[in-house]
């Protein structure tokens, strides 16, 4: 029996759905059923989901139904699906992190954004495909299978959250989750169409977040506009007292705007908006890298900043091209001691051999190559003779960096630059170079390294027809101020903001 | 390099051994260092576990602030200076114990350093040992080998108990003092209310670095590490050991190799566990996952504070402020419960030196045979108070309340119910003595001659045998003063 399409007012806004199933107009089961229908049909060739588990989706909804039906209809999510990338634990539900390693392995709890999701009425819709272990940027580096962009199945999704930017870009979720450590939210926003935001570091829980590098690691929402990009920082956002590396501010605060800004006085004019924002463009972004037509699609974005009255300050982060070294420096150094527990001895499989290192090494083959070489980088980077000149000379340019950006943030309110230096590439363009794949990070991964908020927004395409987006980066705690200015942008940019009908190509 | 030892020509060198003692110690928390799981001891395998403590990909440590504040009076017990400002390290390496695959420890920056533990040598001299620092890190599970099974097991309850490590420099001579460190140092710990520090639970723990030099040399010689010494008893035979080892090798003019011994237990000796080439790269960096904690100076104070009193000073204040002897107040030091028991029953009014003689004498000798704890006792303190107002009113002699205080021992009764139960109170009823004395003066005339020819001590002979009249409970004053009167009254 086919599934009744939902209205294409719904499809194209989470809020939409949220308020239409507190209102009654529509079921959250009839909301899940749409999405699982979706799925179904193109999920065969995006290959944006790991596990889903229909009954367990359905029986989701049917509570939150039962829950309307009671009388509270409050929560910001209700009926929402909300697609989860498979390295947020999920209770009982299969968490891989699309690693052999973790295969068949369901966690006894709920990471903190997922229980915030299910309390606010959201339905756990199935787990994303991801680069193993969030390594990578192309989604290719899976321990299972790559995932396609839907808007060219030839090409990557971008990673590591490749399989929740192209689950919500396909229409095959209204919202997902994703991590960003160097860029693992923003870029594959970028190369799917979607919108999404890194925020700053503390401001979301990593608890159920399995580790890649903790000093960045952060959760960040994956949508189709900003709006509802905003309404997934609304329930996920906050102080964890689980994690202790997350900030004591309340996200409520930073969205009233009395919680962000910078210590060192970086202080957004107005009130939001782009009217009288000082809007800093760095030379670097602009470098010969860059592809032509991005370069040319975030121009236009400065233009319709100009016009609506912010101010472009041109200026320079010369320290930029430090912040790949340094990021694969710190990454790999903790990578390499956040995947010793993978060991086989107290959950995954174990590949028993003659003797306990024997059992190590042949439970731990099942990591594949890019986890490997940054295990491997890390454990050199770590190791006595070298810490010094590589993992404490990476801590003191990460300092500098982040300095460097404090006193931009002297000059501008927020930077605008290129997400990712090209659009969406081909399958296997880059999967056996890892320092090309490497630099994919260029302009994603200097943020985290200061701890700082950035999101991607669409910006226009090629002329292939392939997504480009533009990244604003603000001070610490600006989060919402960046989001308030996506959504001007946004608006300005007028772009048609509906998930694809069916994938393409 | 000039070998501190020197070559062995010409015949035995004198030589001295350098120990300097790692101790590990679990601290007397509820629950452990990074997650809220009970800290106990014992019990099922694996039945105080969660997903932080047994590593589930994706939990992240919250520190226990009582096991921190533990640790800081553990440093200001032993005279160390307290960082404001502590952070954590990761010490990476690979077992099936440790569940992350590394210990949450502290490397470069530990919470407390510079302390000192006082201790007195065999010829009763006071010294003083260095304690280089004393850093907080989380206890491993155990791994278990049942004998004859091809699999081996993994009890992850321990895992992430807090520890305290307690670095000491090589300041001692012998196993004899390295002894009288331990146990001077495990006895700051539990006066100060931080650990049990019980060997045979594992919650204290003893490596000991060990090393000979030619006596009076400044240098160092090669030092060897010593694990698995689990009591007081091990802890001096495997250096006793370790030393014997060293020098015969020294004098054999052969080389020490740096090297982790182990101590066997069944055979007294020492084997080799790992040399100094295959020591672990532990890979220390800051824990990303926790971030600089800020101690500062008034939490620093506050606990400073609210140190209990040091054993060394009850000491002294035992024999100079309530002038007990310098044995008793040794003894009744010896364990915090002990002086516990001591201080309650003084501030329930007894003497210190009556208290004192009573804990001392009876209640240790109790303990002493019962193989019992005095934190179980079935009587308080304040019993012995309503005991020694008995004797003191006469009520009961001072054999009587001896055998008094044995049954409130062992049955938990009350001094008066213990007394009655043993028909022991004494007969103070002038009417009901007067009868016996009338008696014995009647039967004994011989006696009473005596005393009448001027033989004092007959007074005693009649008194013992009105005693003996009454079974031993009439008063003796009270028949003494009867037949004085009835003497001269006849």
């Amino acid at each position: 029996m086919p599934v009744p399409s939902l209205p294409a007012e719904l499809t194209r806004s989470a809020r939409a759905i949220a308020e239409a199933v507190r209102a009654r107009r529509v079921t959250a089961r009839a909301v899940v059923d749409h999405y699982l229908d979706r799925i179904a049909r193109h999920d065969r060739v995006v290959k944006a989901f790991l596990h889903v588990d229909p009954a367990d989706a359905r029986a989701q909804a049917d509570a939150v139904d039962r829950r309307i039906a009671g009388g509270a209809n409050d929560g910001a999510l209700l009926g929402v699906p909300v697609a989860i990338k498979d390295n947020l634990c999920t209770r009982g539900l299969p968490t891989t992190c699309a690693s052999r390693i973790l295969e068949g392995y369901r966690p006894p709890y709920d990471a903190t954004v997922v229980e915030r999701v299910r309390a606010a009425g959201g339905i756990v819709l199935g787990k994303t495909n991801l680069d193993e272990f969030a390594m990578g940027a192309s989604t290719e580096n899976s321990g299972f299978f790559p995932t396609h962009n839907p808007h060219d199945l030839k090409r990557v999704p971008g990673g590591s959250s490749g399989g929740s930017a192209a689950a919500v870009a396909a229409g095959l979720a209204p919202l997902a989750l994703g991590s960003d450590t160097g860029g693992s939210v923003r870029q594959p926003g970028a190369l799917c169409g979607v919108v999404g935001l890194r925020p700053t570091y503390g401001l979301v829980s990593r608890y159920g977040l399995v580790a890649f590098a903790s000093s960045l690691d952060q959760v960040g929402p994956l949508a189709l506009n900003v709006d509802d990009c905003t309404l997934l920082m609304d329930v996920v956002a906050g102080h964890d007292p689980r994690d202790s590396t997350s900030r004591r501010t309340s996200w409520s605060d930073l969205a009233r705007g009395d919680g962000g800004g910078t210590k060192s006085g970086g202080t957004m004019s107005g009130n939001s908006g782009l009217a009288g924002l000082r809007v800093g463009i760095p030379a670097e972004y602009k470098s010969s890298g860059v592809d032509a037509e991005v370069r040319t699609a975030v121009e236009q974005c400065e233009q319709l900043a100009v016009a609506a009255g912010a101010k472009l300050v041109p200026l320079s982060l010369p320290l930029t091209k430090y912040a790949i070294p340094t990021y694969y420096l710190v990454v790999t150094s903790e990578a390499s001691s956040n995947l010793a527990r993978f060991d086989g001895v107290r959950y995954g499989p174990r590949d028993a051999a003659l003797d306990l290192a024997a059992t190590y090494a042949a439970t731990r083959a099942r990591f594949g190559d890019e986890v490997k070489r940054r295990i491997l980088l890390g454990t050199f980077a770590l190791s006595a003779g070298y810490f010094d000149a590589y993992y404490k000379k990476a801590l003191q340019v990460r300092q500098c960096i982040a300095r460097e950006f404090d006193a931009a943030f002297r000059q501008c309110d927020l930077l605008l630059g290129p997400t990712a230096p090209t659009a969406a590439f081909p399958l296997g363009e880059k999967s056996s170079d890892p320092v090309q794949m490497y630099l994919c990070d260029v302009f994603t991964a200097p943020a985290p390294l200061a701890g700082l908020p950035a999101l991607s927004i669409p910006c226009g395409g090629t002329k292939a027809g392939l997504p480009v987006g533009a990244q604003l980066q603000g001070p610490s705690g600006s989060d919402a101020r960046l989001l308030a200015v996506a959504r001007e942008l946004e608006t300005r940019l007028a772009l048609d903001l509906a998930p694809l009908e069916a994938p393409r190509g | 390099m000039a070998d501190p030892v020197g070559s062995a020509a010409g015949g035995a060198i004198e030589l001295e051994p350098v120990i300097g003692l790692e101790v590990h110690c679990q601290l007397a928390t509820k629950t452990k260092l990074f997650c809220s799981c009970e800290a106990g001891f014992g019990g099922a395998p694996n039945s105080r576990i969660c997903p932080v403590c047994t590593a589930q990909p994706g939990v992240l440590p919250v520190l226990n602030e009582s096991a921190l504040e533990l640790a800081i009076q553990a440093g200001l017990a032993l005279g160390c200076q307290i960082r404001v400002r502590t952070k954590f390290d990761r010490k990476n390496y690979f077992y099936p114990d440790l569940p992350k695959g590394y210990q949450i420890s502290q490397y470069d920056e530990p919470l407390c350093e510079h302390g000192r533990v006082e201790f007195e040598t065999e010829k009763g001299r006071t010294k003083v040992a260095r304690v280089l620092r004393v850093h907080m890190e989380e206890d491993a599970g155990k791994a278990l080998h049942p004998e004859g099974a091809s699999s081996s097991l993994v009890d992850l309850n321990r895992a992430g108990v807090p520890l305290v490590e307690i670095v000491g420099l090589p300041d001692l001579c012998s196993p004899a003092e390295a002894s009288a460190y331990l146990q001077s140092l495990r006895r700051t710990l539990r006066f100060a209310g931080i650990s049990e520090c019980d060997m045979e639970k594992g919650s204290l723990r003893c490596d000991a670095n060990v090393s000979v030099r030619r006596k009076g040399s400044e240098k160092l010689g090669t030092k060897v590490e010593v694990k698995n010494m689990n009591s007081f008893r091990n802890v001096e035979r495997a250096l006793i050991f370790e030393i014997a080892r060293q020098s015969e090798l020294v004098q054999r003019g052969e080389k020490i190799v740096q090297e982790t011994r182990s101590f066997r237990d069944t055979e007294g000796t020492t084997v080799s566990m790992r040399r100094k080439e295959d020591a672990d790269d532990y890979r220390y960096f800051p824990d990303p996952d926790l971030p600089l904690f800020e101690v500062g100076e008034a939490r620093i104070a506050r606990l400073r504070a609210a140190l209990p009193e040091p054993w060394l000073s009850k000491r002294t204040r035992y024999e100079q402020e309530w002038g007990l002897s310098e044995y008793d107040a040794r003894v009744l030091t010896e364990e915090p419960a002990t002086a516990r028991f001591l201080e309650s029953a003084v501030a329930a009014g007894l003497p210190p030196k009556t208290a004192a003689n009573w804990i001392q004498g009876e209640v240790l000798a109790f303990l002493g045979e019962t193989k019992g704890e005095i934190d179980r006792l079935r009587i308080a303190p304040t019993d012995l108070v309503a005991l020694v107002k008995m004797e003191e009113s006469g009520a009961l002699s001072h054999q009587a309340a001896k055998k008094v205080v044995r049954r409130m021992l062992e049955t938990g009764e009350g001094a008066a119910a213990a007394a009655q139960a043993l028909d022991l109170a004494q007969i103070r009823d002038p009417g009901a003595l007067a009868a016996a004395v009338a008696e014995v003066l009647a039967q004994e005339t011989k006696i009473v001659a005596d005393y009448r020819g001027g033989k004092e001590s007959a007074l005693n002979a009649l008194l013992g045998r009105v005693m003996r009249a009454t079974k031993g409970k009439g008063d003796p004053n009270l028949i003494k003063q009867l037949l004085l009167e009835k003497l001269r009254g006849a």
